[in-house]
């Protein structure tokens, strides 16, 4: 079977995320992957570690930037022309905007959030992670189309590939895809991305005001982590929406979750809940938090943290 | 202005999740229902630009009859009127096609919606519903300010955010902080009695995915608790217990 993984790229580099979509997409068939914006032929050629045996690039700078509406048409159409059957992309704010409009593009049957292989005893099964993690749906995709964005971090990434063959493919691109100008972006430079990161280290309210972060980015630092925070942070601007997790704000799903000062409201449990494991730190040992982590410390993080941190520069030197 | 809103009736965030029927269900018992809570930051951003400079809301929900509830708090909130669609939200296609025929009938400068729903956590709809109508489509939306026939908007991209200009119509998928939610007042829930909230039947049944099975995660082994004057420990379980540092 062929499948075409649509590949994101972030400055020119594949994206952690997209080289898992390959891997899921190598499980399934043969990988031909897509790459839309300027990257160099390695960076694409790598693409073969994780199991795709050629990329398609298309190269036109216009699409450096992650626009919807180009996106979704050359996406749409190179799907249709590459006679794959199967479409797989990472989930991420760029896809889901993205795949909607494929999907009728090309009458495919769309699951997000898939956080296994296909079951194709019966049919075409996926599971499908819903109500925020807390639970799962067996979805079935009834068309002979099929287009899967991949939830982040539920993929063992496979290493080990050959290099893939790259080709420059061209796509005529309408003006009338570019509507949307671009006045600006903002963008947290070198920080690993929250979404994508292995390890995430978050900080609540009970970090008391925004001069104590550097507690938790020291911590991060340390761990390669990146920073989060519960909802009241972003909301008083302690710490940048982006940051934000929860039912309302980013879902993370790292191999590690280190929530310090936050209590563990159910919907700040709902954007962790797909973690490997998790750790609480929190002064009050009644904290909601507790209950659903793996490790636990009761104790203040202004005495915690410091040593925390001291003793993983330790570990890890 | 003339803007579309579109709602999910969807479990309150602090809802315990079940399944009955051997787990093809979803249980309702003791569950209470809400709008959506991106599905309200847009409501709640429609509701400001009509104050500001007049137009009108109208609300639009995929459904059957038991939404009313929500749908009527949305027109206490400030909608003025709302149309129901009378039939089960089978899957996103099928949802995306309902909203895209009520749209095509009713001129709207703006659609706007939760950048996804709280059920199901697809993202899907606002684009299938702009495909579907050759308009174009931005999510997650954080900011929205419009001018004339412009509509200036930021856009949560990952690690940061963009500023874009854009011309209306369009559909937008909306997050925080885009607005902050509207709680309804006396004179808005006695109000929301007599808007119309009109019922329409749904246009075409055809859907692209059906649930086979619901499952629910495994619980959660107890905490291991580690004393605060003795971080190495948590250091050591970390590398040679959980072995992900
Ligand atoms: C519809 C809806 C959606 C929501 N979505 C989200 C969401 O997406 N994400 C989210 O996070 N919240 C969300 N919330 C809010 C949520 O209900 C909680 O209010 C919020 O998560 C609490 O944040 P917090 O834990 O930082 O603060 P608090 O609840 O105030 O907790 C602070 C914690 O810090 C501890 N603490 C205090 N001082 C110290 C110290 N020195 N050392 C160690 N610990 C200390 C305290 O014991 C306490 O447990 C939502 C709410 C609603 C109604």
């Amino acid at each position: 079977m062929s499948v075409l993984v649509f590949i994101e790229l972030e400055d020119g580099k594949i994206k952690k995320s997209s080289r898992e979509a390959i891997a899921y997409g190598a499980a399934i068939g043969e990988v031909t992957a897509l790459a839309l914006g300027s990257a160099s032929n390695d960076e694409l050629a790598s693409a073969g570690e994780n199991g795709a045996t050629r990329v398609l690039h298309v190269a036109d700078e216009r699409l450096n930037a992650g626009l919807i509406q180009p996106f979704a048409e050359v996406i749409s159409s190179v799907f249709a022309s590459s006679g794959a059957s199967i479409l797989v992309t990472a989930k991420s704010s760029l896809a889901d905007a993205v795949v909607g409009r494929v999907a009728v593009k090309s009458g495919a049957s769309l699951a997000s959030n898939v956080s296994a292989l296909p079951d194709t005893s019966n049919g075409f099964v996926v599971k499908q992670s819903i109500y925020t993690g807390k639970a799962t749906a067996n979805m079935s995709l009834t068309s002979d189309k099929k287009i899967l964005a991949i939830k982040k971090n539920a993929i063992e990434l496979k290493t080990g590939g050959a290099t893939a063959s790259v080709e420059a493919t061209s796509v005529s691109l309408d003006d009338a895809w570019f509507g949307a100008k671009i006045i600006s972006s903002e963008k947290a430079e070198g920080d690993v991305l929250l979404p994508e990161a292995d390890i995430v280290v978050s900080g609540g309210r009970g970090l008391k005001g925004p001069e104590n972060w550097g507690m938790i980015e020291d911590l991060a630092k340390t761990l390669g982590a990146a920073t989060g925070c519960s909802k009241p942070v972003s909301d008083m601007d302690w710490r940048p929406h982006h940051e934000h997790v929860g039912q309302t704000g980013v879902k993370v799903s790292p191999t590690l979750y280190i929530a310090v000062g936050i209590s563990g409201a159910i919907q700040h449990l709902a954007g962790v809940n797909s973690s490997k494991y998790i750790v609480v730190i929190n002064k009050d040992a009644d904290a909601p938090f507790f209950k659903a982590a793996d490790y636990g410390i009761v104790g203040d993080a202004f005495e915690v943290l410091p040593k925390l941190n001291e003793a993983l520069k330790k570990a890890l030197a | 202005m003339n803007i579309l809103v579109c709602i999910t009736h969807v479990p309150d965030t602090t809802s315990r999740i079940a399944f009955s029927d051997n787990n093809t269900k979803f249980d309702k018992t003791g569950v209470q229902f809400i709008i959506g809570p991106y599905d309200d930051y847009a409501l709640a951003r429609a509701v400001e630009l009509k104050e500001a400079s007049g137009g009108k809301v109208t609300v639009l929900n995929v459904g059957e009859v038991e939404t009313e509830p929500t749908i009527r708090k949305a027109l206490a909130i400030g909608a003025d009127e709302a149309i129901r669609v009378n039939a089960f939200p089978s899957d996103s296609y099928f949802v995306a096609k309902q909203i895209a025929e009520v749209a095509k009938q009713g001129n709207y400068d703006l659609i706007l919606m939760g950048r996804e729903s709280i059920d199901f956590n697809g993202g899907m709809v606002h684009g299938m519903v702009a495909e579907m109508l050759g308009m174009q489509s931005f999510s997650p939306v954080m900011s929205l300010e419009i001018e004339g026939d412009t509509a200036k908007i930021s856009r949560e991209i990952e690690g940061g955010k963009e500023k874009l200009e854009v011309k209306l119509p369009f559909v937008a998928g909306c997050q925080e902080p885009i607005a902050e939610w509207k709680i309804p007042n006396m004179r808005g829930i006695m109000s929301a009695r007599t808007k119309p909230l009109n019922v329409v039947e749904p246009s075409d049944n055809s859907t692209m995915t059906a649930v086979a099975q619901y499952e629910l995660p495994a619980p959660k082994g107890a905490v291991k608790m580690i004393d605060a004057n003795n971080v190495e420990e948590l250091v050591s379980l970390l590398k040679n217990e959980a072995k992900v540092i």
